[in-house]
């Protein structure tokens, strides 16, 4: 360990990264994890003196904008610091070996660092087909990710897809797409960290969390850490005010929409979805879909997309809602709702994958393990 | 005669395995094979038309603007309704931030390890190193201090003993040919195109909300509101912040992106006479300029036959046909038709070997991808097909220039261009052309800004009562990896079929009925091999065309769709 000791902050240094910038990120991440400020401290601590945590990052049934959301991670010199700190063994994305190369990085890594490296997966796992629909190196994705994960110290499905089944289990499910909690039973330490895609500063915040503090951050019952999920879009929305004054964009570009004001009626799945967006925001802090005037359609949701389409239906108008009312109890059956206004995409899929609750009950994804 | 399995080929998007016979130290036959299939045209009937964009957009997240694009075009041509000026400046400037994007990302991070050798990088001279940089260009970061730096950083990196993504691959190998000054220069460039992608991204996050999978996509328009008074639509502040970003953009592709590709270019030569593929080219064209039925388009479209660039046929619809002699679907009609994607069945089959395997049938189906066709050919698309077509068209003009500036350069003639080392340079000088285009696509915004002319969106025909009961619509669209085409049919406000043809398809699909193969296994034949336990040159080929794997699958088939509602139900 005494060799890794300092080469992190050698690193910042002949990076151009003062001693100061790197408090003031370890700031920034205790403030996105809610931790007290004081932590700040301890957090430079642990990332100066860390080794480098080894991790493997998995692709399925993907489209890479995990990938893609992962290269975005903002703050650049200190994240792509962040980054350097990790070994990332391997990212058919990113790596430079490729065939049998590749994948013997990959069964080196499982072998020497077993019960130690981290398994980020992206991407569903298709069942059907004897494994068919998605196979790398002759192998089904099924048999990788038990694998894989079997011997990680903790696993990471990264986006909607490896968290809930996403886009391909989205009815009627042609491949028999699944999650990672569902293709790999009692995986120990699995955390999803859904949205498509995930928002990279929740990534980051995950992995300085992890090395910090040495263990998972608490979750929701859907597995997700409470830091980046843990209160519905619409509780921080910018554009709250006009919501709760009855003031909403009633037509693209009218100039209600052009002020900025609540897109409700537009087909909003802010009030039932958790997610940090309004809070942390995207792309180094530039912007999120509500702010360039685009409605949330409630993408860190489980099955979201039958259950928060058609996107632009707006959530039922139940009594109570828009004053004051605890909308983060209501937000699941409010969504469900919708999803049964159309008919088309499976009430039946819907229950399937509710955690075997009805979509009549009333308490909202994030409104328990608080 | 050695059999070679590349899987997975990495740094793409998604699943591809690549098989090839090898013989004197050359691929004599290669194979193409998707291995992955998700069904997303499948998961789209039965929906709202309104919805499917952001549907189509998730088939790929690193193109992720272009499904989007497509989507949006096929029901505003289904449904008749029409973008307004706003609107169409603010989606050619998306696109183009997309191009050019995505292109430098693919050089640096997808491409240049297949000719740069970061271990040789560690043993260069910084002074020397300074020298070269100085000579290609006048970008700041070049002194021997700061390519030290560099120096330092990677040798720090590799003692600590933890090479992640860099372990394992083809370092020292006999193909790599850069002296350790340019492998230097490229390493430091590599880094600093890390921070620049993350950094000119962020105009997607003020046109989009955010990147990657924006979200201001409407059918007949856009949801971001323009308007100079208010601080929360597009005003005078994003703007100027759009116009910051592009002349960082600007300043990047110009003095480092295109320089650097010039000077690797310069040593792999040879490269410009291995890979030339099918030699047909198919652009169908992009970037509006006016509101009209039918635009005037910024990069026009055209087919290129035979590698004849004496002229330039128009693009014919009609002839587009998709094939499934070789992949994993069935047609009703029999395997060996070829229809048109109006009429497009897929019927998911698999009949390949169980996994865990080691060898596809390559007599029988063996990809997920069907084999496009045009006129019953197969069909290169992508920046070189555009490029051609552009510089055999004369216009935009910009195109001939860079273009002969470039063979000038390199001291090759035009037939340079139909090879592996083509496609990188078409590739670079498309990124400039566009870099250069989008501020005037920011001009007009503000032109239109001056005027009041806020509109952003037809919202006469949003509400689904104004469409027609049974409509047929296509859109199209150019993105980074090529032409692009979705299909749909919509019946009493619903999706009834969903077809795209995608440029990974065209590009990386199976033979065909006839056993014509496609671009990339015609590409690969010939390609020099040196050793076949270490295929780095089949990786140089491949990665040429830029494969888009998660994109070039995908399915349509009512009959399949009923089967599987049952068994969910």
């Amino acid at each position: 360990m005494a060799r890794y000791q300092n080469w992190l902050l050698d690193e910042l240094k002949s990076r151009g990264v003062s001693r100061r910038e790197f408090l003031g990120f370890c700031a920034k991440m205790a403030a996105i994890l809610a931790l007290p400020s004081s932590a700040a401290g301890a957090i430079a601590k642990a990332v100066a003196t860390a080794d480098k945590p080894v991790l493997v990052w998995l692709e399925f049934q993907d489209c890479a904008g995990n990938t893609e959301s992962f290269l975005r991670a903002s703050h650049p010199t200190v994240a792509d610091l962040i980054l350097d700190s990790i070994s990332l063994n391997y990212h058919e994305t990113l790596m430079a070996a490729a065939g049998q190369q590749a994948e013997s990085a990959l069964a080196k890594t499982v072998a020497d660092y077993s019960g130690k490296y981290i398994a980020l997966v992206e991407g569903a796992i298709p069942t059907g087909a004897d494994g068919a629909y998605c196979t790398i190196a002759g192998k089904s994705a099924l048999q990788t990710v038990r694998e894989v994960c079997a011997g990680a110290a903790a696993t990471i499905a990264v986006g909607t897809c490896a968290a809930f089944g996403g886009i391909p289990a989205a009815s009627p499910n042609p491949t028999g797409a699944v999650s990672v909690g569902d293709a790999v039973p009692g995986l120990r330490n699995l955390v999803n960290m859904p949205a498509c895609p995930m928002n990279a500063e929740n990534i980051t915040a995950f992995l300085v969390y992890y090395m910090t503090l040495k263990q998972l951050p608490p979750l929701d019952r859907y597995r997700r850490p409470l830091f980046a999920y843990g209160k519905v879009i619409h509780d921080n929305c910018e554009r709250r005010a006009y919501f709760d004054a009855g003031q909403y964009v009633e037509a693209w570009g009218d100039e209600a929409h052009r002020h900025g004001a609540c897109l409700y009626k537009m087909g909003c799945k802010g009030p039932a979805t958790s997610q940090n967006c309004p809070v942390v925001r995207w792309n180094e802090g530039t912007n999120w879909p509500i702010g360039c005037g685009h409605p949330c359609i409630g993408c860190a949701e489980p099955n979201f997309w039958d259950r928060m389409t058609p996107f632009y239906q707006r959530l039922p108008n139940i009594p109570g809602f828009g004053v004051g009312w605890n909308l983060d109890r209501i937000g699941l059956s409010a969504a469900a709702l919708v999803a049964a206004a159309s008919l088309a995409h499976g009430i039946g899929e819907i229950v399937r994958h509710h955690t075997g609750k009805k979509p009549s009950d009333s308490d909202g994804p994030s409104g328990d393990e608080k | 005669m050695t059999h070679i399995v590349v899987d997975p080929v990495t740094r793409i998007e998604g699943h591809l395995r690549i098989e090839a016979e090898v013989d004197g130290g050359k691929v004599n036959d290669a194979w193409s094979s998707s291995t992955m299939f998700r069904g997303i045209e499948i998961i789209l009937k039965g929906r709202d038309p309104r919805d499917a964009w952001a549907f189509a957009q998730r088939i790929c997240g690193v193109c992720t603007t272009v499904h989007a694009i497509a989507s949006i075009r096929a029901v505003e041509h289904a449904i008749g309704a029409v973008p307004p000026p706003n609107a169409r400046l603010l989606r050619n400037l998306i696109m183009s931030a997309q191009v050019v994007q995505d292109h430098v990302v693919h050089f640096y991070h997808l491409h240049a390890l297949d000719w740069v050798d970061i271990t040789s990088a560690l043993k260069a001279d910084p002074a020397k190193t300074a020298a070269l940089a100085e000579s290609i260009s006048d970008w700041p970061l070049s002194s021997a201090k700061y390519f030290s730096g560099v120096r330092d950083r990677m040798s720090g990196f590799v003692q600590r003993g933890q090479l992640g993504v860099f372990a394992n691959a083809y370092w020292g190998h006999p193909a790599y040919r850069l002296p350790p000054e340019a492998n230097l220069m490229a390493v430091a460039h590599y880094l600093e195109a890390l921070d620049w992608q993350r950094r000119f991204i962020r105009i997607h996050a003020i046109l989009g909300g955010k990147n990657p999978h924006l979200q201001s996509f409407l059918v007949g328009g856009m949801a971001t509101p323009v308007d100079p008074d208010s601080q929360n639509a597009l005003n005078a502040d994003t703007i100027a912040a759009l116009d910051k970003l592009i002349a960082d953009g600007r300043d990047f592709v110009t003095r480092v992106y295109l320089p650097d590709v010039l000077a690797i270019a310069s040593f792999y030569k040879d490269w410009a006479s291995v890979g030339s593929g099918v030699g047909n080219y198919l652009v169908y064209g992009d970037y509006p300029e006016d509101d009209s039925e039918n635009p005037e388009l910024f990069l026009p479209s055209g087919i290129i036959r035979m590698r004849d660039i004496s002229k330039v046929e128009p693009v014919d619809r009609a002839k587009i046909t998709e094939q499934v002699a070789h992949s994993w679907y069935e047609y009703s009609s029999g395997d060996g038709q070829a229809l048109h994607p109006f009429k497009g069945e897929t019927n998911p089959h698999y009949t390949g070997p169980k996994p865990p395997y080691e060898r596809l049938e390559l007599a029988q189906k063996y990809s997920w991808l069907k084999s496009p066709r045009y006129d019953g050919q197969p069909m290169e698309v992508g920046p070189l097909a555009r490029m051609l077509v552009a510089y055999v068209s004369g216009r935009p003009a910009r195109v001939k220039e860079l273009v002969g500036k470039v063979l000038a350069a390199l001291g090759v003639g035009p037939a340079a261009l139909f090879s592996t080392l083509g496609r990188v340079a078409a590739r670079a000088i498309e990124t400039q052309v566009m870099v250069e285009k989008m501020g005037d696509w920011v001009s007009a915004l503000g032109e239109n800004m001056a005027r009041r002319d806020y509109r952003i969106q037809d919202n006469s025909r949003w509400e689904p009562e104004n469409w027609p009961r049974d409509c047929y619509g296509a859109g199209f669209h150019e993105a980074p990896r090529g032409a692009l085409g979705h299909w749909v049919h919509i019946r009493d406000n619903a999706i009834v079929n969903y077809q795209c043809i995608v440029p990974s398809t065209w590009n990386a699909g199976p033979r065909d009925s006839a056993g014509q193969r496609g671009p990339y296994e015609s590409a690969l034949v010939g390609t020099p091999v040196a050793k076949p336990d270490q295929p780095l040159e089949i990786l140089r080929t491949v990665h040429s065309f830029d494969p888009c794997m998660a994109c070039g699958v995908h399915v349509v088939d009512a009959r399949r769709r009923e089967i599987a509602r049952v068994r969910v139900a």
